[in-house]
């Protein structure tokens, strides 16, 4: 009886980096949302690496005889500058293409600073408890006290206007969430019996928090830095039209949405566009967000 | 309840005393000290400096300029404005119904369209309903609110002139302020029309402010939904026989609603981010707008006040949510 059970026990299925990524793949695809969202953002990546083979005029070139011009399907474009012209007659898609990669780029430090130290703080908290604990997550609640948006700005105000600064106070924001869910998959993990056993090998506690533990914590850190990475986008586009991110005359889609704010009634497109493009970029890396979750979330995994 | 309500409280606390040292500390890492920032442009003279300094206590110990802070604090002195010589709580107390009155009526649409699509959603999952529900609510949840309020400017109010572009009633319109909400004074005034104009002001703010947390309510009434669907208690109630509106309305929907309360419970902390953008875009005349005002207008003291008492807010309502979850749901109580 003993040995029929333990038979069926054993895992026949492949391992090793390929079969998991396999198996991530076959869940991934089957929401059809999430892949047309990958698509999309492959598609802003090449877009913005490109920028400059792609773009027709200089983002910052301005044509004076060009001023306001609407878009080319309209009365008064021309193909010449496919989306119109901006008040000082700046080639609106030029400057959105070139807007891409500043999003790319404030999505990827704003997650990378908040991911490294949120993970630090986390398994600190989380592998010690006690003290250092108490006193982590104390700090995280009084970071999570302030509405985000309202702590970001002061941050920036107290730091200088700058996209710099605002990529900082946005990362100063979003790294508790990374501390929290560390932290809690850190103790679960802490239970478990390889840890015990690392530790009864007499594995350095260094070794056992970056080595043994964290890589089994990875699933709901890859779901947050996907999510982060699309608020940090909104947040700094929203810093940018407050005037307190990236500065006039870059092309960030947020500050362009501000220098356009006067012309809202008389010329819709140096309005739409940038939206549009803040948009479309966030929708797509929230639906491959949730792709990522519902492929790597073991709760609703069908094993 | 009670030790339940203490346990909360003793947490809620040493985080309450690091937001006034996040406030605190905030006035003193800005160039200059404070009082050369109250002074402003006009500079003043040494001696006058440095007995300004004693006068306020800045010359002491950092750990006894604190204390005398938090003494300020607790007598109910948030500091002084720079620009209009006010308290900030005065100024705070004036502007803040205008963002309660907003922030209401954003909720009560985000309730309203919401916990039904979400409902609908999950009963009907898999269907073109559910589909459109679901990418609707991504949608809006990834909306820069600040373009989208733009936008409704362009369509409402510059294509068709349906909608006033900025403030809170129309210029025609002159009452007392009995309440501080809009609709309910210019209703109590009696004029005609008033009501009306207040009303045409504040839907385009009000749907602006609510897309987020619409967006979020839809998508958590919808999971939670599922999940209670599939309990065993729903499928006895509906082998008993009974109508699908009773088992999705009263046996599922009970259920569902505890962590759709939490999730409307922790929508003020994001009221109060769209606020900022929200009443930027329309001139509303709100804390959000205020806020912006002082840091743009180096009104240090105002910030750190309002800074303080939007923290102070934030905290209340998360604390009052998670009692009316320990009230609704025994489980939560008795757990850690």
């Amino acid at each position: 009886m003993t040995e029929i059970a333990l038979q069926e026990v054993v895992d026949n299925r492949p391992t090793g980096f390929r079969a998991v990524l396999a198996e991530f793949w076959s869940y991934f695809s089957e929401n059809r949302g999430a892949v047309a969202g990958l698509v999309f953002f492959v598609g802003v990546i090449l877009v913005a690496v490109f920028a400059d083979f792609i773009a027709p005029h200089g983002p910052n070139h301005q044509y004076r005889d060009a001023l306001l011009q609407p878009p080319f399907w309209q009365d008064g474009g021309s193909i010449k500058f496919p989306l119109g012209t901006d008040a000082i007659g700046r080639d609106m898609l030029s400057r959105l293409i070139h807007g891409a990669q500043y999003s790319l780029f404030i999505g990827c430090i704003v997650v990378s600073i908040s991911l490294v130290a949120g993970i630090i703080f986390g398994l600190l908290a989380g592998f010690f408890r006690g003290r250092i604990d108490t006193f982590i997550m104390r700090i995280m609640d009084i970071v999570l006290a302030f509405p985000s948006l309202l702590l970001a700005l002061v941050l920036v105000a107290i730091l200088g206007p700058s996209l710099i600064n605002a990529m900082i106070a946005i990362a100063i924001v979003q790294q508790p969430h990374y501390v929290r869910l560390t932290r809690a998959a850190v103790m679960t993990e802490m239970t478990k019996d390889y840890v015990t056993a690392a530790r009864v090998i007499g594995i350095r506690s260094l070794r056992l928090m970056f080595v043994t533990i964290l890589p089994n914590c990875m699933a709901p850190l890859i779901v947050q830095a996907a999510l982060s990475f699309s608020s940090a986008i909104l947040d700094a586009a929203a810093l940018g039209f407050l005037g307190m991110g990236a500065q006039p005359p870059t092309p960030e889609w947020g500050t362009m949405l501000a220098e356009a704010r006067e012309f809202i009634l008389r010329a819709w497109w140096v309005v739409t566009f940038p939206g549009v493009a803040i948009l479309t970029t966030v929708l797509a890396i929230n639906m491959m967000g949730d792709g990522l979750r519902d492929a790597l979330d073991p709760k609703l995994k069908r094993s | 309840m009670f030790v339940y309500f203490l346990r909360k409280l003793i947490v809620i606390l040493p985080t309450f005393f690091g937001v006034t040292l996040v406030a605190f500390v905030f006035i003193r890492t800005l160039p200059g000290d404070p009082v050369m920032l109250m002074a402003g442009e006009r500079g003043m003279s040494p001696e006058r400096h440095a007995e300004l300094m004693a006068e306020m206590g800045f010359d002491k110990p950092i750990i006894v300029q604190y204390g005398l802070y938090l003494k300020q604090l607790a007598g109910g002195d948030f500091g002084t404005s720079i620009i209009t010589k006010q308290p900030v709580l005065k100024e705070f107390a004036t502007l803040f119904p205008a963002t309660i009155e907003l922030s209401i009526c954003a909720m009560i649409i985000a309730i309203f369209f919401g916990l039904p699509a979400g409902m609908i959603a999950a009963t009907r999952r898999g269907s073109v309903f559910d589909h459109t529900v679901m990418t609707s609510a991504l949608t809006g949840y990834s909306m820069p609110i600040f373009w989208w309020g733009l936008l409704l400017i362009i369509f409402f109010s510059g294509i068709l002139g349906w909608t006033p572009v900025s403030g809170r009633v129309s210029l025609l319109y002159y009452f007392e302020t009995v309440t501080g909400f809009m609709l309910i004074d210019s209703f109590l005034s009696g004029q005609e029309g008033a009501f009306i104009s207040a009303m045409s002001h504040l839907i385009l703010p009000s749907i602006v402010l609510g897309t987020i947390p619409l967006a979020v309510i839809a998508r958590q009434t919808r999971s939670a939904m599922l999940e209670v669907l599939s309990e065993d208690y729903v499928r006895t109630a509906r082998a008993k026989g009974l109508g699908p509106m009773r088992v999705i309305g009263v046996h599922a929907l009970r259920n569902a609603m505890i962590p759709v309360i939490t999730v409307i419970g922790l929508q003020v902390g994001v009221l109060f981010a769209g606020a900022i953008l929200t009443e930027t875009i329309f001139s509303w005349p709100g804390i959000g707008k205020w806020m912006v005002d002082s840091i743009f207008r180096r009104d240090y003291p105002a910030v750190q006040g309002g800074l303080l008492l939007i923290a102070a807010i934030v905290m209340i309502v998360n604390l009052v949510v998670d009692l009316l979850y320990g009230l609704i749901n025994p489980q939560i109580r008795h757990t850690d």
